[in-house]
């Protein structure tokens, strides 16, 4: 099973490159030690009207649509049976894995009151009917199940080292019995979570620009935009890592992928436009407004790749799949931005512009996902054997 | 599984979320009902001459310092809610600003503080029920010590009540509590809030919900420059009364039936959106919100069925894979 993947470990990890993430990373870590020290108004534009900013937003709302790699992928493989995407999988289920786990770092470092984060695991202290209930025990449920399905993965390299071999091989194998359940789990939870994510704008109401604010409908336009995130970022992923690491193109399976998210965009664009048409807001798409300017630049990313993709030349095209993916990943970002954000309105008297170090401290995080997820692929047999992947 | 199976599949997936989503509107919880003995407050606009001193007597009673404003404290300068401030006087001016209550070339008062609603939004989203309504008297309190901070009742609450001190390592939402919160208890006490107590025009008129909206009611049958008798303090038993001419009011209470009502009703003479108020329906969002959980999350029952589902389907295609050699 093991010689199907590889870990980069004939490649140096300390290059330029992974040096300045890491220095980026550390410059994060001087500002939120300001937010421990003097709160989060010390660091960030938050305000009574925005009680939620980019940390919010990018960190958990964005971030962990992008950590959908491994659920996409998760479904693909294991519910529809699509095995060969299987040499996919351990790359997406890391960059899931660093995804979620910044975006639980992120939802602590903006946790007003962290210390009393532990009230959300008291059954006699929680509301069933809150979404940021839903949402928290979810991702951090979700997060355990990650660290299991990626632990295969761990347990092979720690075979390798000296004395560790028995008591690896004795516990990938009892962990091969119980993987399908975590499996199932792992498709499971990202289904309900991500499909909060939408229905917090539910709450939210009135703020919420007309053209987001699609009330029943927010949880499945969230999942199905996760979903086809999740897809192209494997592809945005791959290409990167086969540029980078001057591997052989994983085009023959991306493009498969590419007719997945086709199938997604067509499915959400008609649920979404079809809302708008029943509850009489179409009219609010020519406003030419903020509002209406931006759900065009959406509607526009998210038609690219349909467009694009529709002839099976561009879906044999690296780079085709590659912009595809791009304008797919913008296109759900700002769909979530938008709707948080952008065109959030709290009424007069409260604006919104991030704050220099609220937008490093984000950055900052990026960085340091980048920097784990190279340790990560250099250390562990994460990427496909080139051989393997080539066949 | 061939492309038949996954077509099939993806129709079963898209026939699950139609019937999902059509369940969910049909589930969708109505609005709450007002708390047996809801305790409210009715300010009338056109009464409020603008003195603020409901603004420090809020302060006093909760122990917050006033807002400074260039280094003065000689008076209460706030100019909105936060984390200082949990009841403010604003004014709305138009044009000239020459006439009371008058819509072009006018002014009118505002008083901004918790609506303290029928059916909280904040109480809804809030995941530890830091935020929770009265069973009897429907005050929305807040509960520091279980509270995570998550801000959720901000992004929840249609008015933008609930504050968050920002500038504190150890911040708090800040909002009012009826002057009831522990160690203040006044309502239990059988006295009236603050703010109402320190009205000198009983343009904050404290009293039970029922009683004020039929005050409010009263005020808007009266013809327009009809002399009334308006009562001050606590409707039950006012302090005392002063006679002025009725003006003409909006035709409705502004929270009697906004997004489920409200306890803290008002009344004013220009529309309620240029005050400020929110575009509410009678529908709150909580009710919609809640109602949406509810017929995804109930017993867990849906993802029980997902779950057992999915096991099924993937422990069959890893064993269909093991068979085949491939991982």
């Amino acid at each position: 099973m093991n010689h199907h993947y590889q870990a980069l470990d004939n490649r140096p990890l300390f290059t330029p490159f992974f040096l300045t993430m890491v220095a980026i990373a550390a410059l994060g870590v001087v500002f939120l030690s300001i937010r421990f020290v003097s709160g989060i108004g010390s660091v960030t534009n938050l305000n009574g009207g925005y009680a939620w900013g980019i940390w919010v937003v990018y960190d958990i709302v964005v971030g962990t649509a992008l950590g959908c790699g491994g659920y996409a992928l998760a479904v693909t493989v294991y519910l529809f049976n699509k095995g060969k995407y299987h040499p996919l999988i351990r790359p997406a289920l890391a960059t899931s894995l660093l995804g979620y786990g910044f975006a639980a770092f992120g939802a602590f470092v903006d946790m007003g009151r962290y210390w009393n984060a532990y009230n959300m695991f008291l059954p006699w202290q929680v509301n069933p009917h809150s979404v940021m209930l839903e949402v928290g025990l979810c991702v951090a449920t979700y997060i355990l199940v990650l660290v299991i399905e990626f632990s295969p993965t761990v347990l092979e390299w720690l075979r390798k080292q000296t004395g560790w071999q028995i008591q690896a091989d004795a516990w990938r194998s009892r962990l091969d019995k119980a993987l399908f359940f975590f499996i199932a789990l792992g498709i499971l939870l990202p289904t309900m979570h991500q499909s909060s994510l939408g229905s917090f704008l539910i709450a939210m109401g009135w703020k919420v620009h007309p053209l987001w604010q699609t009330l029943h409908i927010q949880p499945l336009l969230a999942v199905l935009s996760a979903f086809t995130m999740g897809f192209a970022i494997v592809i945005f992923e791959g290409s990167l890592l086969t540029t980078g690491f001057k591997r052989h193109p994983e085009t023959h399976l991306f493009s498969g992928l590419g007719r997945i998210i086709m199938g997604l965009i067509a499915a959400f664009l008609v649920i979404r436009f079809a809302y708008l048409a029943v509850a009489g807001k179409l009219g609010a798409l020519f406003a030419f407004d903020l509002g209406s300017l931006m759900f065009w630049i959406e509607t526009a990313l998210f038609a690219y790749p349909l467009v694009v993709l529709a002839s099976p030349r561009a879906r044999e095209n690296g780079k085709q799949l590659l912009y595809a993916a791009v304008s797919m990943i913008l296109a759900g970002s700002l769909y979530r931005f938008d709707a948080f954000l952008v065109t959030f309105n709290p009424g007069t008297g409260y604006s919104y512009f991030p704050a220099l170090p609220e937008v490093i401290v984000t950055v900052s995080m990026i960085a340091a996902e980048i920097a784990l997820f190279l340790f990560i692929v250099k250390t562990f047999p994460v990427l496909p054997r080139e051989d393997h992947a080539a066949a | 599984m061939d492309r038949r199976n996954f077509f099939k599949a993806s129709l079963g997936g898209a026939v699950a979320s139609a019937a999902a989503v059509a369940s969910t509107v049909a589930h969708a919880r109505p609005n709450l009902e007002p708390a047996p003995e809801a305790i409210g407050m009715l300010y009338d606009a056109t009464l409020c001459v603008g003195c603020k001193a409901c603004v420090s007597k809020c302060k006093q009673v909760n122990g917050m310092p006033p807002v400074p404003m260039d280094g003065n404290t000689y008076a209460d300068f706030a100019l909105d809610l936060s984390a200082q401030t949990l009841n403010v006087i604003k004014v709305h001016s138009d044009g000239k600003g020459a006439v009371k209550d008058a819509l072009a070339d006018g002014f009118c008062f505002e008083k901004r503080s918790c609506m303290h609603c029928v059916d909280p939004g904040c109480v809804s989203v809030c995941p530890v029920q830091a935020l929770t309504r009265h069973p009897k008297t429907g005050i929305v309190s807040y509960n520091s010590d279980v509270c995570i901070g998550c801000r959720t009742c901000m992004t929840g609450c249609p008015y933008n009540v609930p504050q968050y001190d920002y500038n504190n390592a150890f911040g708090k939402i800040h909002k009012c509590q009826m002057c009831n919160q522990k160690g203040v208890e006044r309502i239990d006490q059988g006295m009236m809030t603050g703010c109402a107590e320190a009205c000198p025009t009983g343009a904050t008129l404290f009293g039970t919900r029922t009683a004020l909206l039929e005050e409010a009611k009263r005020r808007m049958a009266l013809k327009p420059g009809d002399i009334y008798h308006y009562p001050r303090g606590d409707i039950r038993k006012p302090d005392s009364y002063h006679e002025k001419a009725v003006p003409q009011y909006q035709p409705t209470v502004w929270g009697e039936k906004e997004a489920g009502g409200t306890n803290v009703m008002h009344l004013s003479a220009v529309p309620y959106d240029k005050l400020g108020m929110p575009p509410l329906g009678e529908r709150s969002f909580a009710s919609i919100s809640e109602g949406v959980q509810s017929t995804l999350y109930s017993y867990l029952a849906l993802p029980a069925i997902a779950l057992g589902g999915f096991t099924w389907l993937v422990k069959r295609n890893t064993e269909d894979d093991k068979k085949g050699g491939a991982e």
